[in-house]
């Protein structure tokens, strides 16, 4: 309404519009916001549907098998007669691959974020980042083709020597990091300056050989697991893990970008490190940003269909012992797509509908972790705003 | 217009039943596992002859039920009539003739690595049960078995299940499952101590091929029914069948019906 006062304030001076010109803009305005309400609401309507369809036929399962053997019995055998529709063993399944993929890739996620945005120069940023988001392009079909025809045969002909490498390059970082750390905090008790170089050179000589003697046990007992079966739940964790990383860091690295050169100046100014300001400045600031990435990128792995249906060996038991990585496990995704039959599809059997139960209990867990990742990225910034 | 456009649809929908009763279309029931060969059949028989064909796979018993009742032209089934089937049918003048379309061969492989020659049949079941859990357990080094089976959907898994397994007895929840004879066929050749089975179709030399009962698994030995995990395949007419249903049949004889049949991963006639 203010536009056509000031079109009105206009026309007497600059140019005239005509009343036939005037009706047609208004004409296309409204068509145009019309056009895109339609659209913007078409996609929520979508989701909408999405969960009314899922629903409906997902209820019709609880109504023939109630609550009980889906979500207590480990049975899983849809095509027996008569069939077991225990889900337990699944939703753990989903539950162990999502929780080792985000063990592996919030770290390094995390990591790359802060590295991107606080070490890196800009010059190599402005590469690195689209270089890491391109990770998120790749086809999942290719990721688990990867998994199953690469990743799988090479951990089950050197899986001990590949773990203890890999041991030995994540762990000794860090365990470098914390003789230097733990040494310094120690010596610092004692008052005398000679004293105390003293003793940091003794601690640390003293941490040092016993972290040396850590990496090498536990190198060792890495080094004697023969994996036996490649479609593991360690497999699909890797793969699913390097499928979140673009999702986090990208997230990730916005969120640290957003808490502003201000901050960081201020802490510099206090006399902060480098190493400092990072940690007690610019992290605490991200802190909600990053979970948010956390989040998103922990859906990326849960949500995965085609990589833990070709990869995690599709068996459906809960591994002996519990956190047994090497085992094969079966996930609510691949369940879905693996057992979506044609000939049931018609005859409404508890077969069919336990698939949409599976679904609406996918789509119920990523609706609420969507909203509580929301609701953090809108209390930062809150915060960032100066609350 | 919502009515004249209903009416439109009726009337198309209509013709088209009849176009159907008066084109007179094969009508095939039964076997989910010949499902695919009656379907494959059925799509080049209708490019071929024009001759629409329904197929339904609602099982062999049902399939059976069918051809005496009178409901369907063909009976696709993965087992012989039994002789209370031939008995009902004889009441209602039915008179069922097997033709024998494709065989089914089910052949068991391990890793090319693996010193067992062969299992018996019992040995196999026990395998899938997750009641020998060691290949140790049959005669092989002391290495644990990694079981794969295809997914529930699938005829291969449902013919295994019954000539292998048995009636009511299910498959170890430790089971690795694939979704196809490829990649059950990748996952064996290289998993040192997996054990899993492929439609004879689809082995070829990257997995080792054992023995069942003493009787490795050749065309010959399928044929003649002495290897225990295959089976003929199938289809049932009312008497000697005659006009398109005789052609449909014999289209298992021909060049490109054995051509379709292979591609299936079952064995021609």
């Amino acid at each position: 309404m203010t536009e056509e006062v000031k079109n009105d304030g206009q026309r007497s001076s600059a140019f005239v519009v005509s009343p036939q010109k005037r009706k047609m803009q208004k004409l296309a305005k409204n068509a145009g916001e019309t056009l895109l309400l339609g659209i913007a609401s078409f996609v929520a309507i979508v989701v909408l549907f999405i969960f009314y369809f899922v629903a409906v036929d997902a209820i019709p399962y609880f109504q023939l098998r109630g609550f009980t053997e889906f979500f207590t019995s480990t049975g899983w055998y849809p095509a027996g007669e008569p069939g077991e529709f225990g889900a337990l063993a699944i939703i753990y399944g989903s539950a162990m691959v999502t929780f080792g993929s985000a063990l592996l890739a919030v770290p390094m996620g995390i990591a790359a974020a802060v590295c991107l945005s606080d070490i890196l120069p800009f010059s190599v940023r402005q590469y690195a980042k689209p270089i890491i988001e391109m990770l998120a392009a790749i086809p999942s079909v290719a990721f688990g083709f990867f998994a199953l025809v690469i990743l799988a045969p090479l951990l089950q002909s050197n899986g001990g020597p590949l773990l203890m490498w890999t041991w030995w390059v994540l762990a000794a970082p860090f365990l470098l990091l914390a003789v230097i750390v733990a040494a310094d905090l120690l010596s610092a008790r004692f008052a005398r300056e000679e004293n105390r170089r003293k003793m940091a050179l003794l601690l640390q000589s003293l941490f040092g050989i016993l972290a040396v003697l850590v990496l090498y046990v536990v190198g060792t007992k890495l080094n004697a697991i023969e994996i036996i079966t490649g479609t593991n739940a360690l497999n699909v964790s890797i793969i699913l893990s390097f499928m979140a990383l673009p999702t986090i860091v990208s997230v990730a690295e916005d969120a640290l970008q957003s808490v502003g050169r201000e901050l960081r100046e201020g802490s510099y100014a206090l006399g902060a490190t480098r190493a400092e300001t990072l940690l007690k400045t610019v992290l605490p600031a991200a802190s909600s940003g990053i979970l948010a990435a956390v989040i998103l990128g922990i859906m990326r792995a849960l949500g995965e269909t085609m990589v833990v249906w070709m990869a995690s060996g599709n068996s459906s038991h809960i591994p002996d012992p519990w956190f047994n990585y090497l085992e094969a496990v079966r996930t609510l995704t691949a369940t879905i797509a693996g057992d979506m039959g044609e000939a049931d599809q018609v005859t409404g059997s508890a077969r069919y509908h336990v698939l949409f139960a599976m679904g609406l209990l996918l789509l119920v867990i990523s609706f609420f972790s969507n909203l509580v990742s929301e609701r953090i990225v809108v209390r930062q910034r809150k915060i960032l705003s100066g609350q | 217009m919502m009515k004249r456009i209903l009416l439109l649809l009726s009337v198309l929908l209509f013709a088209s039943v009849d176009a159907v009763a008066v084109g007179g279309g094969i009508v095939i029931d039964g076997s989910t596992t010949v499902g695919p060969i009656a379907k494959s059949f059925a799509a080049y028989f209708k490019n071929r002859y024009a001759v629409p064909v329904t197929v339904s796979e609602s099982g062999s018993g049902n399939g059976a039920k069918g051809l005496i009742n009178g409901t369907c032209d063909i009976a696709s089934m993965s087992r012989a009539m039994k002789g209370r089937e031939i008995a009902a049918a004889a009441t209602k003048g039915v008179n069922p003739v097997a033709h024998t379309i494709a065989l089914d061969g089910i052949a068991i492989v391990v890793h090319p690595s693996n010193p067992v020659a062969g299992l018996t049949r019992a040995q196999i079941a026990s395998i899938y049960e997750g009641r020998i859990t060691s290949w140790k357990g049959v005669g092989g080094p002391n290495a644990r078995i990694v079981v794969i089976q295809r997914e529930s959907n699938s005829g291969t898994q449902g013919s295994f299940g019954e000539l292998v397994m048995g009636k009511g007895v299910q498959i170890t929840r430790n089971a690795e499952t694939q979704a196809s004879n490829g990649a059950v066929k990748n996952r064996v050749s290289s998993t040192p101590g997996a054990i899993g089975f492929l439609g004879m179709g689809f082995v070829d030399r990257s997995v080792k091929v054992i023995g069942v009962n003493g009787v490795r698994p050749s065309l010959s030995a399928i044929r003649n029914g002495s290897y225990p995990v295959s089976r003929p395949l199938y289809m049932y007419t009312n008497g000697q069948p005659t006009g398109v249903v005789k052609q449909f049949i014999d289209l298992a004889g021909t060049v490109e019906g054995k051509r379709i049949v292979g591609e299936l991963g079952f064995i021609a006639q």
